[in-house]
């Protein structure tokens, strides 16, 4: 009798938890289909592909972080280094093309400089297990923002266009379509296959679901942990060599605030920051949407600081409403064995 | 003698607080003999008015710690009460400097309200609720000012000499150190001796058993997110009286520098763990650094860099402490 019960509960469960899902991603695909009709009525040339490719670029560049963001939520960790990692790989990039390395070599030192970061703040993260993720990437944050300063101080390091084929790498086209465009569709499979299709994947929602339980069950799970936190960083160094292609010039203050546009891009997209819940198709539709959405009030020439507000009230909201929801339907399941019992 | 050192030694181990003095003194020293000018009254005096806001904010985002949570928008909260109260102040709708304080402590306060809602209501984890509303309180900070600044001149008189005298506590000390060595000793009592204070403990050390043993969860936290909003008031009413004039990136980064105050003070992150001896000996810490480093000659750009591994040492340092205790406990049930 206790069994059956149990298993009520379990089928009901993940019958509530697909249906959110269901609603979940139709709310998503409803909010970006309303934020495009908004941008094409506020301006006629919105939907011209060769403007719509140059509005999707500059956001590209910081998408790309939400796809291990992704990943490090599901696991119910968080980063919060990772604005300043990318000023600190693009800096790195900066001065050593400008102290004459070839640009071959000064986009390694961006990625190995982006890989090391992570790397670090995975090596803390594991050696001390009882550290939370949020106050060692909180101070890894001012560390390697502190470092870039060091650097650059008060200048800033530019000439980079120079080199055409590292100009091209944000700018150069196939027909309308940008590389940056291709690059971002191939990382976002590769990403979305390994979350949903392997070993890997499978392991990453175990641990997000509970951590202890996966330990014992024999998944490896400070490895695993490292390894995220290692392709943070090195996905922040591929940010960095885009970020250095589209702007020329670097200064220690770049991405400020990517981690909470990173952060928003995958929450919004229904990925929980409690772990273990969440899909990859719905964080790249949200990258768009959230782009999207800051392009169109650029439009209408909405003033920076008031994007960045909204954007911290879709927050908020986003995360609220299904908290409300879950809820709703806990106390309903925690009713149901009461009664029976 | 030799017992003697051992139960010295045995003391430093198990009282953070003396511990951290000493190290506290070991730098003072050192500064010292780098440079002389650092132990004179009147660099003191300076380091104290000057990281004031810091030790006070430090208060707020200590109980915030306590109950388990965190509250990084306090910095923008800071800017944000501190803007308003002194936009009024600029269009006359009051002049006093009392008045002003308390303006701004409410609109603190009603910040504080709102990151409390999100969080108790919301179900939100305080790191996402905060980080959100960091960017709502700034931004609103830019729209109510329109990006400009409240400058000296736009103040009344009494306010801008408010922050460079001693009238509070009749010429001993500094108004603004008077305030914060207050609210200090008024929440040492809160914290150790009433009924509210051994609730945030409880909250903060196992939530499910205080839940079980009658406290409101939702009501604590909710108002110790409004006390850590309304220290933010407190200390942006300090700050405009300070630098005696208001902008709307002040503070900006700020909410860094009070976590790092906490955590070396021995504030544990996990909730239930830490004191206000232990944070102030932390804020102090980080004044006579920041202090220190440029005296000692540390280029301004290194700062930054600096802080972030000394945060990252002290709580490293800290989880190794921990671990060691932990250890030290087993062994004398062993024996």
């Amino acid at each position: 009798m206790a069994t059956q019960n149990k298993r009520n509960i379990v089928i009901e469960k993940e019958k509530s938890l697909k249906s959110l899902f269901l609603r979940w991603e139709t709310l998503l695909i409803v909010l970006f289909i309303v934020v495009n009709i908004m941008n094409a009525s506020i301006s006629k040339n919105y939907l011209n592909t060769a403007n719509l490719f140059t509005a999707i670029s500059t956001f590209l560049v910081k998408g790309f972080i939400a796809f291990p963001m992704a990943y490090i939520l599901v696991l119910g960790d968080i980063d919060l280094s990772v604005g300043s990692t990318v000023a600190l790989s693009a800096t790195l990039l900066g001065v050593s093309y400008n102290a004459g390395l070839p640009m071959g070599a000064a986009i390694v030192v961006a990625l190995l400089c982006g890989t090391l970061c992570g790397l670090i703040n995975g090596i803390i993260l594991t050696k001390f297990t009882e550290l939370a993720s949020m106050i060692v990437t909180l101070g890894t944050m001012t560390l390697y923002r502190g470092i870039a300063e060091m650097i650059l101080g008060s200048q800033s390091t530019g000439g980079l266009q120079n080199v055409t084929w590292f100009y091209n790498l944000y700018y150069a086209r196939i027909g309308a379509v940008p590389y940056i465009f291709i690059v971002f569709c191939v990382l976002a499979i590769a990403f979305g296959f390994v979350l949903h299709k392997t070993t890997f994947g499978r392991y990453l929602y175990a641990i997000g679901n509970n951590r202890v339980v996966a330990r014992y069950s024999g998944i490896p799970v400070q490895t695993i942990r490292l390894i995220c936190f290692t392709l943070v960083g090195f996905v922040c160094g591929i940010s960095a060599i885009y970020y250095a292609s589209w702007m020329g010039t670097v200064r220690f203050d770049i991405a400020t605030g990517y981690e909470l546009e990173a952060i928003s891009m995958v929450v919004l997209g229904g990925i929980s920051t409690a772990g273990g819940k969440g899909n990859f198709p719905g964080t790249v539709i949200s990258i768009f949407t959230i782009g999207l959405l800051k392009y169109g009030l650029g439009l209408i020439n909405v003033n920076s600081q008031t994007i960045l507000m909204i954007i911290g009230a879709i927050l908020i909201i986003v995360v609220t409403i299904p908290n409300i929801r879950v809820q709703k339907s806990a106390t309903k399941l925690s009713k149901t064995p009461a009664k029976s019992c | 003698m030799q017992s003697q050192m051992k139960s010295l030694l045995k003391k430093l181990k198990s009282s953070r607080e003396l511990s951290l003095f000493l190290v506290l003194a070991i730098i003072c020293v050192a500064v010292q003999l780098r440079n002389n000018s650092f132990l004179t009254a009147k660099t003191i005096n300076d380091m104290l008015k000057n990281y004031s806001t810091t030790i006070m904010l430090s208060l707020g985002m200590m109980s915030v710690l306590l109950i388990g949570g965190i509250d990084i928008s306090v910095a923008s909260s800071l800017a944000f009460s501190g803007m308003c109260a002194s936009l009024m102040m600029r269009d006359g709708v009051y002049s006093s400097t009392l008045v002003m304080f308390l303006v701004s402590v409410g609109i603190g306060m009603l910040c504080g309200m709102l990151v409390g809602l999100v969080i108790t209501q919301g179900k939100v984890l305080p790191i996402i609720a905060t980080l959100g509303l960091t960017n709502i309180f700034r931004g609103a900070t830019y729209i109510v000012s329109g990006s400009r600044w409240v400058s000296a001149y736009q103040f009344q008189s009494t306010f801008k000499q408010f922050a460079q005298t001693n009238t509070l506590s009749f010429g001993l000390v500094n108004n603004l150190v008077f305030i914060t060595i207050v609210c200090y000793a008024v929440f040492f009592v809160i914290m150790k001796w009433t009924r509210f204070g051994r609730r945030i403990y409880a909250v903060g050390s196992n939530p499910e058993a205080a839940a079980v043993s009658g406290i409101n969860i939702n009501g604590i936290k909710f108002v110790v997110y409004s006390m850590a909003g309304a220290f933010a008031g407190l200390t942006g009413a300090m700050y405009t009286a300070l630098y005696a004039s208001a902008q709307s990136d002040m503070g900006m980064g700020m909410e860094m520098d009070v976590i790092a105050a906490c955590v070396i003070g021995g504030v544990s992150l996990n909730g239930g763990q830490g004191s206000v001896v232990g944070v102030l000996l932390g804020a102090l810490t980080m004044a006579v650094i920041g202090k220190a480093l440029p005296l000692i000659g540390v280029s301004q750009f290194w700062q930054t860099a600096i802080k972030g591994l000394i945060i990252l040492t002290a709580i490293i340092i800290n989880v190794l402490t921990q671990r060691m205790m932990r250890k030290n406990a087993l062994k004398e049930r062993e024996i």
